[in-house]
């Protein structure tokens, strides 16, 4: 027991705050977070301080080491790695953000509708996650982002456009990425269904779509929140993955991913370039997955009492 | 038991069903049919031979006509030429499916042997250094992109080192040492890939067990914490784990798919990748459905398991 459950005047806020911050490994992430954000955002600020460019090519200088200028050094074509770097940070971060925000939306409307609906609906649903998650998911993707979207009846001008690469790697994710959080909700909403303050709502004749949004969505609200910020790590690990088998991202726009291909290209001339694309990856997945875990930790009253 | 195993056969079978007229559907969007890849090859093709090929293999027909085509062939044994081997489908998959399931099966028991170990002394002291310590780790496996393991294996132990090769597979009849030098590489970035998740599971399941009242009985008789564990709660505790193990077929399928294409390691993923990329209509759809065939089995397998391990499941009497 922690002296918040014996002092009765602390707010709930106040405790929930205690909680993350005991979790040292989430703040620190957080507060990595918040840095990578604020660097990745201004990366052309940056760019134009050390006076380097993430896109023009320099022959004459490709391979640089690190120095003043360039300070992670350059690519195979003499860009500059650390603006390159940040500019597939925004993309990274863009599309984990939007895309796990996506999966919430969907996984927590099919959850709470199997959840409360309970029954076949329930069955039938459930089904169709877990068959979603035991399918082999990368190579389904890959399809999906091989796919003329010419064919799919998507005008021309847009299916060729320069962003239709980001777009679709949202959209592909998102149409899988759902599932756990569906299945994290439908647990917490068969719960909650049972419990008195739906039975009463119930008998006194609210609607489904009342209840389901007036009261079983805010307390679903914790476990969503914690299921969401774990998965915009596994999305950028997905995004990652899908463009740097040449599926995802395309260049010129540098990603992570997409930087780690050219960078196997030359692995046997220049190894560096390897490690800081991925070495960015793996930062940033490992601080969203401890952000998830403490705030976890901070938005489960019962994390009190089990220490 | 039976009739429980025959339903999930015929769950099984529809789901395949489904996959296959969904990837059907999918591949046929893919950029570039057979017949135009000949007629951007040969100058002397027409666009009326163009339109004669497509009537002669039916390519004029609208979609759900040609899916039934195929998969009437299909049950038949006919799944059609790979296009870039040019051999029947099944000679090309048939090999790389046995590589792949070596690649998949070694890695499932490494990792499992080492995780399941790892998750018990984390749950012995939890919030311990120890059980601190082995989190850690495994955040950091879970959060490392497995391609960016694979690189920097080839980059230690390929290229500084020199120890192992990076990437290719030994020649068959050159002995059985040559075959593991080559795949000890991807099958250790598979296996580092897939502990952090198993462990995590672990040490959360035995935590659950931990609580219950048996265990505080056995606690309270004076049993020690050692054959609390290993005696009483592991047995409980994994069984949980067979279920993550079984969904997870998919995920780790995946996992194959990258390191195999690294270490061009001719496995399953491997050719599915090169199929897709290279416009193999009929491979890459036959391996997407291996896979998937792969995992549902895999699902029924745990399904069987299960029943195995906890008696307290009668399939008779919850009617299933």
């Amino acid at each position: 027991m922690t002296d918040a459950l014996m002092s009765p005047s602390v707010s709930p806020a106040r405790r929930r705050l205690q909680r993350f911050l005991r979790h040292r490994m989430a703040v620190l992430s957080a507060i990595i977070l918040i840095l990578l954000i604020a660097a990745a955002m201004s990366a052309s600020l940056i760019e134009d301080a050390l006076g380097v460019s993430a896109t023009k090519t320099d022959l004459f200088g490709r391979f640089l080491p690190p120095s003043d200028k360039n300070w992670l050094g350059t690519d195979e074509v003499g860009r500059d790695v650390l603006a390159r770097l940040l500019y597939g940070g925004q993309v990274s971060l863009l599309v984990g953000l939007v895309t796990a925000i996506a999966t919430a939306i969907i996984g927590a409307l099919v959850g709470l509708i199997a959840g409360f609906r309970g029954g076949w609906i329930d069955a039938l649903l459930m089904r169709f996650t877990d068959a979603v998650i035991s399918l082999p998911l990368l190579p389904l993707l890959i399809v999906l982002a091989a796919i003329d979207l010419n064919k799919l009846g998507l005008p021309a001008d847009l299916a060729t456009s320069e962003d239709i690469s980001l777009y679709r790697i949202i959209v592909i994710i998102a149409l899988f990425g759902w599932t756990s959080v569906a299945r994290l909700v439908r647990a917490e909403a068969l719960a909650l269904r049972r419990r008195d303050f739906v039975r009463a709502a119930l008998a006194q004749g609210a609607k489904p779509r009342h209840i389901i949004l007036k009261h079983l969505l805010p307390n679903v609200a914790s476990p969503l929140v914690v299921a969401t910020t774990l998965s915009i790590g596994n999305v950028i690990l997905f995004e990652s993955v899908l463009s740097f088998l040449g599926l995802g991202i395309q260049p010129p726009t540098p990603s992570w991913g997409n930087m780690l291909t050219n960078a196997q290209d030359v692995i046997w001339d220049n190894p560096t370039l390897a490690v800081w694309p991925g070495l960015m990856i793996f930062v940033t997945v490992i601080a969203f997955n401890f952000l998830g875990d403490g705030l976890q930790d901070a938005l489960d009253p019962r994390a009190d009492l089990e220490r | 038991m039976i009739r429980f195993l025959a339903d999930r056969m015929i769950q099984s079978s529809i789901v395949l069903l489904l996959m296959s007229f969904l990837i059907y559907g999918l591949i046929g969007l893919m950029p570039g049919d057979p017949i135009d890849l000949m007629f951007s090859a040969n100058p002397d093709f027409t666009a009326e031979d163009a339109q004669r090929l497509k009537a002669l293999y039916g390519l004029d027909q609208p979609l759900i006509d040609r899916y039934f085509r195929w998969l009437g062939d299909a049950l038949q044994g006919d799944f059609g030429y790979s296009r870039l081997y040019s051999q029947p489908v099944f000679d090309v998959l048939g090999p790389r499916l046995g590589n792949t399931a070596l690649f998949l099966g070694v890695s499932l028991i490494l990792s499992l042997a080492v995780a399941i170990p790892l998750g018990l002394i984390a749950a012995m002291r939890p919030y311990g250094v120890l059980d601190y310590s082995i989190n850690l780790v495994c955040f950091a496996g879970i959060s490392a992109p497995p391609f960016w393991l694979a690189l920097l294996a080839i980059m230690l132990f390929s290229i500084t080192l020199g120890w192992f090769p990076a990437g290719g597979q030994a020649p068959p009849g050159s002995g059985f040492l040559k075959t593991i030098e080559h795949a000890i590489l991807p099958i250790s970035v598979l296996t580092i890939a897939s502990i952090g998740g198993y462990t995590r599971f672990m040490r959360a399941s035995t935590l659950a067990v931990m609580r219950q009242d048996y265990i505080r009985t056995a606690q309270a008789k004076g049993l020690g914490k050692t054959r609390l564990v290993l005696g009483h709660a592991l047995q409980n505790a994994l069984l949980p784990l067979v279920t993550i193990v079984a969904l997870s077929f998919g995920t780790l399928f995946s996992g194959a798919l990258i390191t195999e294409t690294i270490f061009a390691w001719l496995g399953m993923g491997k050719t599915i990748y090169d199929a897709i990329l290279g416009n193999d209509y009929n491979l890459a759809l036959i391996g997407l459905l291996l896979a998937t065939a792969m995992a549902l089995i895999g699902n029924i397998l745990a399904d069987i398991l299960y029943a195995a391990l906890d008696p307290r499941l009668d399939f008779k009497s919850e009617g299933l």
